[in-house]
């Protein structure tokens, strides 16, 4: 089978210094996105685990395999994790979950984990939407806005163009920057017609690197939009899957005149950490703990 | 946090803001609509706030006609009940 660009690679990740046996109490998020699924163990509040897959066609079945990846070889199992919260598009179709709560919330509580307290403004680039919120010191979220309804801004786009360019998804953001000059961006943003022009530049003698630049900040700039219309204050960080394409990113702070924090974790985490966060508040709530 | 509820057609945008900073869970918006458009939920953290409910949130137009005013009808009934004055509607 030819190589398929787009597939980015699921992982899992396991602190190796963790003893599983310290009777801590356990907790667990799943956040299943449209493309993506992550799922984390926290034990008293520090990340032990997570795994990151592919939503597949069936989302319990996801939420299920996200979670078998991210106890892979811990010895543990899903009994003994006291309080599991799902979040994320498919957040009801996580079988073992104790409770939903909204992507908005977790992400902003991830995002005051992994940035920590100063984090004002939080920039959520999933696979299919983007969301910018406001969060307090405690990671409560003051106010929000969404861009649904439309694919541009978002992972799937960057999908398409890897697709369309043969260059595999991680790989964008360096190969972003190998142009000569930095071409003006794509002018539709909607991915679908962001293709159609793409082609074109690529049939007028176009190098694929610049038809990458033109996207990656037709990006930035449609982000930008959404955040110049919350209003930014600093602290800034940004969660979800673009987080590690340099090549919006770095044009998204060129833009914005602020510099992103960086995360201790892999960013794509923060709304699993955020609900793994909301587990151990409820499971001491419930007096499960 | 302000929680728009509604939706935007061809007529006009058919919002109700519930701003969750300033609701205090006190429930009197809840009897007093006469559509029974308000409930009370628990939000993302535990705290009680005023909502639309699900149902209601894609009529809202029709919903609250019967209390807007045309003539010489007093203030919205939710709104008026409100003290923390967080209910707010679009049109």
């Amino acid at each position: 089978m030819a190589q398929e660009f787009w597939r980015w690679k699921e992982y899992s990740w396991q602190d190796p210094n963790k003893s599983w046996e310290s009777g801590a109490i356990l907790t667990g998020g799943v956040d299943v996105g449209s493309v993506s699924t992550q799922a984390v163990v926290m034990s008293n509040g520090t990340l032990c685990a997570f795994s990151s897959r592919r939503t597949g066609s069936d989302s319990p079945d996801s939420a299920r395999k996200a979670m078998d990846g991210a106890l892979e070889g811990t010895g543990l199992t899903l009994d003994q994790i006291k309080y599991v919260v799902g979040t994320g598009y498919g957040r009801v179709n996580v079988p073992f979950a104790h409770r939903t709560i909204t992507e908005i919330a977790c992400h902003a509580r991830g995002a005051n984990f992994m940035y920590g307290p100063t984090v004002r403004t939080v920039l959520d680039m999933g696979g299919q939407d983007c969301k910018a919120i406001r969060c307090d010191d405690k990671g409560k979220v003051s106010a929000f806005l969404m861009n649904d309804k439309c694919a541009a801004g978002t992972g799937r786009g960057m999908e398409v163009f890897a697709d369309l360019l043969s260059v595999p998804l991680e790989q964008i953001g360096d190969l972003s920057y190998q142009v000569e000059k930095e071409p003006p961006p794509v002018s539709s943003t909607c991915v679908v017609f962001a293709k159609t022009e793409a082609v074109g530049l690529l049939r007028q003698g176009w190098p694929k690197n610049d038809v990458l630049a033109a996207y990656c900040s037709a990006m930035a700039h449609r982000v930008y939009t959404l955040l110049e219309r919350l209003g930014v204050e600093n602290d800034f960080g940004i969660t979800g899957g673009i987080a590690k394409n340099s090549g919006v990113v770095k044009r998204l702070e060129k833009e914005m005149g602020v510099t992103a924090l960086t995360a201790r974790y892999d960013p794509q985490i923060a709304g699993a950490v955020g609900a793994a966060l909301f587990a151990r508040t409820l499971a001491q709530k419930e007096g499960k703990a | 946090m302000i929680a728009n509820y509604g939706y935007k057609d061809g007529s006009g945008e058919f919002f109700i803001s519930i701003d969750t900073d300033l609701c205090n869970g006190c429930e009197n918006c809840v009897p007093a609509c006469p559509t029974g458009a308000l409930e009370i939920i628990l939000n993302d953290y535990d705290e009680k706030v005023a909502a639309v409910t699900d149902k209601q949130r894609r009529q809202l137009k029709y919903s609250c006609a019967p209390c807007k005013p045309v003539s010489d009808r007093p203030v919205l009934p939710c709104v008026a009940v409100c003290q923390p004055v967080a209910i707010r509607h679009s049109w």
